[in-house]
This record gives structure tokens, sequence and C-alpha cells, in this order.
């Protein structure tokens, strides 16, 4: 495992730490990302009702497979299109 | 000099197979073994020499720690304390350090060591890391075996979008082994944040910049320059003006990394040239947290913010450079820093008088932010050699140059006061029945640079707060 020097001020942890969450999800689109496991869809279908009854905009997204990454040309397509990602992880 | 067991007495030797000398004495290193208490470490194949016991060093831990430099090494050793070493092969020596009056009977008076593998090229460093006590006090960030380190590099924003070479332990010691200036020197607060900037973190960053270890104490100044109170990094780096760090390097220095002084003298392909100002704005931002769209508030910015620095032609200049004009020696090596903007050409391919061109490039000088207001920003005129040589051959000496500059940089005030011409913008009405200077005094640099060939020269121009309410040029002596 190769190791490097920190060339910062460390004044930030050395874990990389998540965005922020959005303050609120007003005027933001939301992107449903269904990673094709079972009844992935069930848990984004819900999500979207109670989006749209918020009135938050949404879309929605699928993996051709939960076996690999996203494919880059979707990752793009979701970053160009939306402001936030809710992945469905789990059957 | 230490790593002897304590309670140990005797003779300790270095030897390696690939040395001439070491070879030549294998049958006195088997005659020590039988009447001596030998200790003996091969550098390079444990089964020599044949028929003893020998310490295999072929990681040169012993090596390092013993601080050899040439095998053979013959050392006397009491209670764990080196009392006396012997290099290379001299027969009297050997027969008195050893007590061994015959000792090399048939073998030659005399025969010199090799370099121990320990001084190879490049090893220094790695063994320094590998077996020394490091000086590096830098946070360690562990690269995963699936991960790429020159995509961690990106992602944990460390780059200004061009790839970084990973600053690895090796490399950064090496690239601190071109200093004499303490790893943990603390240089100032590198703006924004006002972290604590020291040599070490320096050293890093010119690692990632490209830098070759010789170019460490020309970054080294220019980050001491950045960082005096009255070049006031912070504002150059928070103006939504263009300005970066241009840093213009000096005196004899210059030629000895290598840099580019001549054709395409402001632009790509030379490495000191390209990594020097980039090693700087990589410290701005990572240790001084200035990123674009953060503190860096740069509307528009421009290609020299990712690095900008050049040398200015000394060796056939007609003038005293910039930094003698500045009171150093030419003599001296030195950067110059100035908060510029992007570079701005100028052409005159008829001017064959020294008046013709001082009054065309005064001209296109006046442009200089914006043709209606003075007084507010610096300038550096960049005047190529074939510029150059209509002073030289009238006669004019920088200072008349300046002089003559200078007249033709003074205007009514009244044709650049607000609202003349129908424009709103200029300067304050008041000012309209005074004659008006286009730079405040010191705020024109001049420099030579640039390729034989060309009738051009080029302004860089300054920030629109230069002067002591925003950023005042700076020079700082290089120290080796």
């Amino acid at each position: 495992m190769a190791t490097l020097l920190d060339p910062t001020s460390e004044l930030q942890p050395a874990r990389r730490m998540a965005l922020p969450r959005p303050a609120s999800l007003q005027g933001k689109r939301v992107a449903l990302l269904d990673i094709s496991k079972p009844r992935g869809d069930v848990f984004l279908d819900r999500l979207q009702d109670r989006l749209t009854a918020m009135g938050v905009d949404s879309r929605r997204y699928r993996k051709p497979t939960f076996t690999r990454v996203a494919p880059v040309e979707l990752k793009q397509r979701i970053a160009g299109e939306c402001d936030l990602v809710i992945e469905a992880l789990a059957d | 000099m230490a790593s002897f067991d304590k309670d140990f007495s005797g003779l300790v030797a270095i030897v390696k197979r690939d040395c001439e000398t070491c070879r030549l004495l294998e049958p006195v290193f088997q005659r020590l073994a039988a009447e001596r208490r030998l200790q003996i470490h091969s550098q390079d194949d444990p089964a020599f020499p044949a028929s003893i016991a020998v310490m295999d060093d072929r990681a040169l831990a012993r090596s390092y720690r013993l601080e050899i430099e040439i095998v053979p090494t013959l050392a006397r050793v009491e209670s764990g304390s080196e009392r006396e070493r012997l290099v290379g092969w001299k027969r009297d020596d050997w027969r008195r350090l050893t007590g061994i009056a015959d000792l090399g009977d048939g073998l030659p008076a005399f025969s010199p060591g090799c370099a121990s593998r320990t001084v190879e090229p490049g090893l220094p460093e790695k063994l320094a890391y590998k077996f020394g006590d490091t000086p590096l006090q830098a946070r360690r960030i562990k690269v995963a075996a699936q991960q790429d380190e020159h995509e961690l590099a990106h992602e944990r924003g460390w780059s200004d979008g061009l790839p970084v070479v990973p600053p690895t332990e090796e490399r950064v010691l090496r690239m601190l082994a071109a200093t004499s200036r303490s790893p943990d020197e603390v240089l100032g607060f590198a703006p924004p944040d006002l972290a604590s900037c020291t040599v070490e973190k320096v050293a890093i960053n010119a690692v990632m910049a490209g830098c070759k270890p010789e170019y460490l104490p020309v970054v080294l100044a220019a980050v001491e320059a950045a960082l005096l109170d009255k070049f006031c990094m912070h504002g150059v780096l928070a103006t939504t003006y263009f300005a970066a760090p241009i840093v213009i390097v000096h005196g004899p220095i210059a030629r000895a990394i290598g840099m580019n002084s001549a054709h395409n003298v402001l632009g790509q392909g030379n490495r000191a040239n390209s990594t020097i100002g980039r090693a700087l704005q990589l410290v701005i931002r990572n240790v001084g947290g200035g990123k674009p769209g953060g503190v860096d508030r740069a509307t528009l910015g421009q290609p020299g913010k990712v690095g900008f620095c050049f040398a200015e032609r000394e060796q056939d200049s007609f003038w005293e450079s910039l930094a003698v004009e500045r009171g150093f020696g030419a003599e001296e090596s030195t950067v110059t820093l100035f908060a510029g903007g992007g570079v701005f050409p100028v052409g005159d391919q008829k001017s064959r008088e020294p008046e013709s061109l001082t009054r065309c490039l005064a001209l296109s000088l006046r442009a200089v932010y914006n043709a209606r207001i003075y007084g507010a920003t610096d300038a550096l005129l960049v005047v190529s050699p074939e510029n150059m040589r209509v002073f030289r051959d009238a006669g004019w000496t920088k200072a008349r140059f300046r002089a003559a500059l200078d007249e033709a940089l003074t205007v009514d005030g009244r044709d650049i006061v607000a609202g003349a011409g129908g424009i709103a913008e200029g300067m304050p009405l008041k000012l309209a029945e005074r004659r008006l200077s286009k730079f405040r005094p010191d705020g024109l640099l001049i420099v030579h640079a640039g390729g034989g060939a060309g009738m051009w020269s080029a302004i860089i121009t300054g920030w629109g707060r230069s002067g002591d309410h925003g950023s005042v040029p700076v020079t700082v002596k290089i120290r080796e």
C-alpha cells in the first residue's frame, strides 16, 4: 500500500467527508436511482409519491445491473439533470 | 554512529562481491574470521566471502546505519563503541588495527575501495525513508490497493486540474535534501486560512507540481515572498480580478537550474518555468485553502493562474536587471513577485528610434486595466531583445527610457475623467485640470526577456489594487 504525504494544512479530517445535505429540497430535482435489485422500485415508488406530495420534482433512473458500478453515461445524465440522488440499495 | 550491540567487541567489516578490492581481500577476511572476533556484512552476496559466516545486508539496513560510504570498511569496536574505521585496503593500517603483523602477505600494499551500495544514485533517500528517523511530520494518507494514487490526488482536491506527482515520503525527502533549511521551519502563514506553512509542506507541494529538487530554493523564496504582508496574497487570491502571483527569477540560479529566459519565455515547455510557479499556486491552494469559487473569487481568471514563472534574460541585456534596480546585486539570486493579470502583446514593426518606440509602448501601457484609470494598477513590461536593440543602438540607459516613458504616460486629466467622450468610467472630475501619471512611482516594472527574433514586447497587467492599499511587488533573496 502506497503512502502519500498530506499537502494540505490538515485543518480538515483525513477521511473524505460526505457533501453537506441540502437545507431544503424546494426548487431541487431529485434523482431516484434503482440499482436493479428486486423491489427497489417499490421503495422508490413510495418515495416518489411522497416527494410529489411535497411539491418536489423527481426523475427515475435505473442501473443496468446492481453487480457493477453505474455506467459513466448514466452518472453524467443524472449529474446534468438533477441536484441530488436517492438510491435504493437493497432488496 | 551507532548500531553495534553494546556488548560487542571486535572487528566489523562491510563488503560487497562487486568490489574488486573486497574480492582481493577474501583471504584476509577468512583469516580474520579464524583469528579474531569478526562480524562481516555483505551488501550484495551473503555467500561472499566464501566459507565464513557472513551477515546478509542486501537490504542495506546495517550499512545505512553505519553510514558506510566505501567498501571495504573495517571498524574496530569496543563494547559497542566504534574506536577506529578504515576504508579501502592499506595493508599497514589493517595490520596495525587487527594486530596481525603478517596480514595480507603477498597482497599489494594498497588498493582503493569502491562506493558502498548505500550511495548509489537515488538510494540515500530510499534508505533514509526506510531505515532513518524521518523528519517528516505531515499526515500520512494511505492509498488503498485498488485505488489509483493519481485519481486520489484529484478526488481530495489537491490538484489544480492537471496531474500531480504523488507526494511519497521518498520523493519529499529527495526534495528536502535540496535545501539546508529545516523541514519544520515556518515560512509564514498561508492565506486565506492563515495556516502555518512549513518548508516540508512547500516541499510536498513542489513534488506535486513536478519540480526537480534543485528548484526548491526558488520555490521556498517565492512562497516567502508571497506570504509577506505587503504582497497581500489574500487579496490577490480573493479579488474578482485576474491577478496571480507572477514569479520572476534573477541571478545565477536561473541559469543553473536551466530556466528559460528566451524563446517562448512566457509560454510552456520549460520544466523549471512551468513547475516553480505551479508549486507556489499549489501551496496557496493546499496549505492556504484558497480555491476557485471558494476564497478565489476571480470572475474570469487567466491561464497564468496555474503558475506563472520566468527568468529575466540578463546575460546579454543592455540594461540592469529588475532585481538590480530593486537594490540587489547582479550576482545575487532573487525572486520578484508581481501580482499580475494576463499577457498583452505590443507589436511595433516600424520604430527604429527610441523616441518612437517609447511613445508606442506608452500608448499600449495607457490601456492597462482601463485606458481611463490612472495610478491604480501596476504593470510589468517585458522588453524583447529586438526592441531592446533600438535602445541599445541609441545608447539609451534604462533610466533614460524610464524618464521618456514617464513623460509619455502623463496625460491631461480632462481627457480621462468620468464622462469624457461619452464614457462613464474615468477619473474623478476634480482631477480634470491636473496632469495625471498612468503608474504610481515604482509601479512600472521593466525586464528584458524573450527570443532573439521578433519585434514584440509584452505588457503584463497588474492588479487593479496595486500599491500600499493592495499589492506591492516584492523581491526576496534565494537561500540555498
